[in-house]
């Protein structure tokens, strides 16, 4: 609770420095409105004039408010014109990708820890998989899956796996060789095998690594889905209520989608959080 | 020496018998000896102690019986076989200087880790686990994390875990290094009965004097550059050995013996 005043007063100043920003964004279209019409603003004309204007080019946060209002709860889920419903298209392929991009982290981990030839040849690949800009490689992998009649979610689960698989490569990495020598010579002297190695000390001590790539690795994998949802037409998906926001003007849509991905993004990390210290709790690893 | 040594060893059957053991690391600044002209053979139910300045190779040794490193001259068996082979039958129990007990298991679940890695059966698991807490005084600490422990208690824990299979050979690489002296005398004692109740050959790695004439039936020391014997002490103290038994002036004239050849050892390289 002792949190609480330090949130609402960096809250605060964030709403002041908002709304001082959209007075002074919005204001050039009230002065030309004002010059069109041969008129002139006073400053106190001309502050309510940039709350609420249809295409404001910095929405005032009231604006934002009630379009997320709208289109949330106001909107049944099933309709086209509900967040929850573009929310729930975007998080589908995110969940996919992101159970993907783990899957295959986990597995690339361990192969790089018992494998000479894969340690030296897989992860400057990673690496160099992750320079490439997701935005030139995302349009590529859609159009490429669509030629082979593979479309709607599946694609844009690839792309989620290919942000999301790198944090999970590295984190598991790191904590697969988290046992020390001393550890690894016992096992060693109860003859055990690499299997029996793997699962016995290297899974349980990667755990505390693991958790932390999945949340950067969820995060990565909703980018991905998003990214994803531009190219195709802006058929669903908040990526596509981004780009037919911006194909229009909609500003105050474009803004309430972005807090829409921002609270999704928040509810994910959340989830991985609790099910993170309810493991280790489980494992005696949470002090 | 070697006589000396082979006298002993009439005493029970062999079941560690080192040849001219050597073992030479390459290492970037070229190689280094380790060890070098070892012999020694440990008589079943021998409590032998291994002293003497870092870098004298009495790890290295321990280790080379655990085939945890690989000698590079002479020959090394244990229970009249390879220190490999006998690695894969379970001939040793190993305890390291830190407990390494795994914080995601508890006390019991530490335990019976071991267990689990040769295939005992779960009903034989759970009986073994309470023979062996009971044995390290750990009853009813079963069910505590490792954190929840004091050091001694987890050092006597990692003890537990290498009893619960029923190894013959008990390897000790400064169990007790990282322990308070109070702690130390009080685990020592214990590590006495055990042995006097269990009857196991004991490898013990130790920098403390005290604490070798202490416990060992045998003491060798050890000095470093190159790494070897320069002395094997067989101990005139009776099994039983209260600890009041340091004031004594059998154990004095031994410890002083052990003090002066660690000082040989060092003489000629100072």
């Amino acid at each position: 609770m002792r949190s609480v005043w330090p949130v609402t007063a960096v809250l605060l100043v964030i709403l002041a420095l908002w709304y001082a920003g959209s007075i002074w964004l919005n204001a050039q279209w009230v002065y030309d409105q004002a010059a069109r019409a041969n008129t002139t603003v006073t400053l106190a004309d001309l502050i309510p004039q940039t709350m609420n204007q249809t295409r404001p080019v910095l929405p005032a946060p009231h604006q934002v408010a009630a379009e997320l209002w709208k289109t949330v709860v106001m909107t049944a889920p099933t309709s086209k014109r509900s967040l929850i419903y573009h929310g729930w298209v975007t998080l589908s392929a995110t969940l996919l990708g992101f159970a993907i991009g783990t899957a295959a982290g986990v597995l690339l981990a361990v192969g790089i820890v018992h494998n000479r030839a894969m340690d030296m040849s897989v992860m400057p690949w990673a690496i160099a998989s992750q320079t490439i800009p997701i935005l030139a490689i995302a349009p590529m992998i859609i159009v490429v899956m669509n030629s082979v009649g593979i479309t709607g979610l599946v694609p844009k689960a690839i792309i989620s796996a290919y942000l999301s698989f790198f944090p999970v490569v590295v984190g598991m990495v790191k904590g697969l060789r988290s046992p020390d020598a001393m550890q690894i010579d016992l096992l060693r002297t109860y003859g055990a095998s690499g299997a029996q190695v793997l699962g016995k000390l290297r899974l349980p001590a990667s755990m505390p690594y693991l958790f932390t790539s999945l949340k950067v690795g969820v995060a990565a994998a909703l980018v991905g889905s998003i990214v994803g949802e531009l190219p195709t037409g802006a058929i669903a998906g908040l990526g596509a209520r981004l780009l037919s926001g911006s194909y229009y003007g909609q500003t105050v849509q474009i803004w309430s989608a972005l807090f829409a991905a921002a609270a999704l993004a928040a509810v994910l990390v959340g989830i991985i959080g609790v099910v993170q210290r309810l493991t280790l709790a489980r494992m005696g690893m949470d002090r | 020496m070697i006589e000396q040594i082979e006298g002993a060893a009439q005493s029970g059957t062999p079941v560690i018998e080192a040849r001219g053991l050597g073992l030479t690391f390459a290492t970037a600044d070229g190689p280094v000896q380790a060890l070098t002209g070892v012999d020694l053979t440990i008589a079943k139910g021998d409590f032998v102690s291994f002293i003497g300045p870092s870098g004298c190779g009495k790890t290295t040794f321990l280790r080379a019986i655990a085939a945890l490193e690989s000698p590079t001259e002479g020959t090394l068996t244990v229970n009249g076989m390879s220190a490999d082979a006998a690695r894969r039958a379970r001939a040793y129990g190993y305890v390291f200087q830190a407990a390494g007990l795994y914080p995601w298991r508890t006390i019991a679940g530490n335990v019976k880790l071991p267990l689990e890695i040769m295939g005992f059966l779960k009903a034989d698991q759970q009986e073994r686990v309470r023979k062996v807490l009971e044995l390290v005084d750990l009853s009813g600490f079963g069910n505590k994390f490792p954190w929840q422990l004091s050091g001694g208690m987890q050092q006597r824990a990692s003890i537990a875990r290498a009893l619960a299979f029923d190894a013959d050979i008990l390897l000790m690489d400064e169990p007790f290094g990282a322990l308070d002296e109070i702690v130390r005398d009080r685990l020592n004692e214990e590590l006495l009965k055990l042995w006097n109740r269990t009857g196991k050959t004991i490898g013990f790695v130790t920098h403390s004097i005290p604490e070798a004439v202490y416990l060992s039936t045998r003491i060798v020391v050890m000095s470093p550059r190159p790494g070897r014997i320069t002395d094997v002490i067989d101990s005139p103290l009776p099994r039983e050995r209260p600890l009041e038994i340091r004031d004594t002036p059998e154990f004095i004239a031994v410890a002083h013996r052990v003090r002066e050849g660690l000082r040989a050892g060092h003489s000629y390289e100072v």
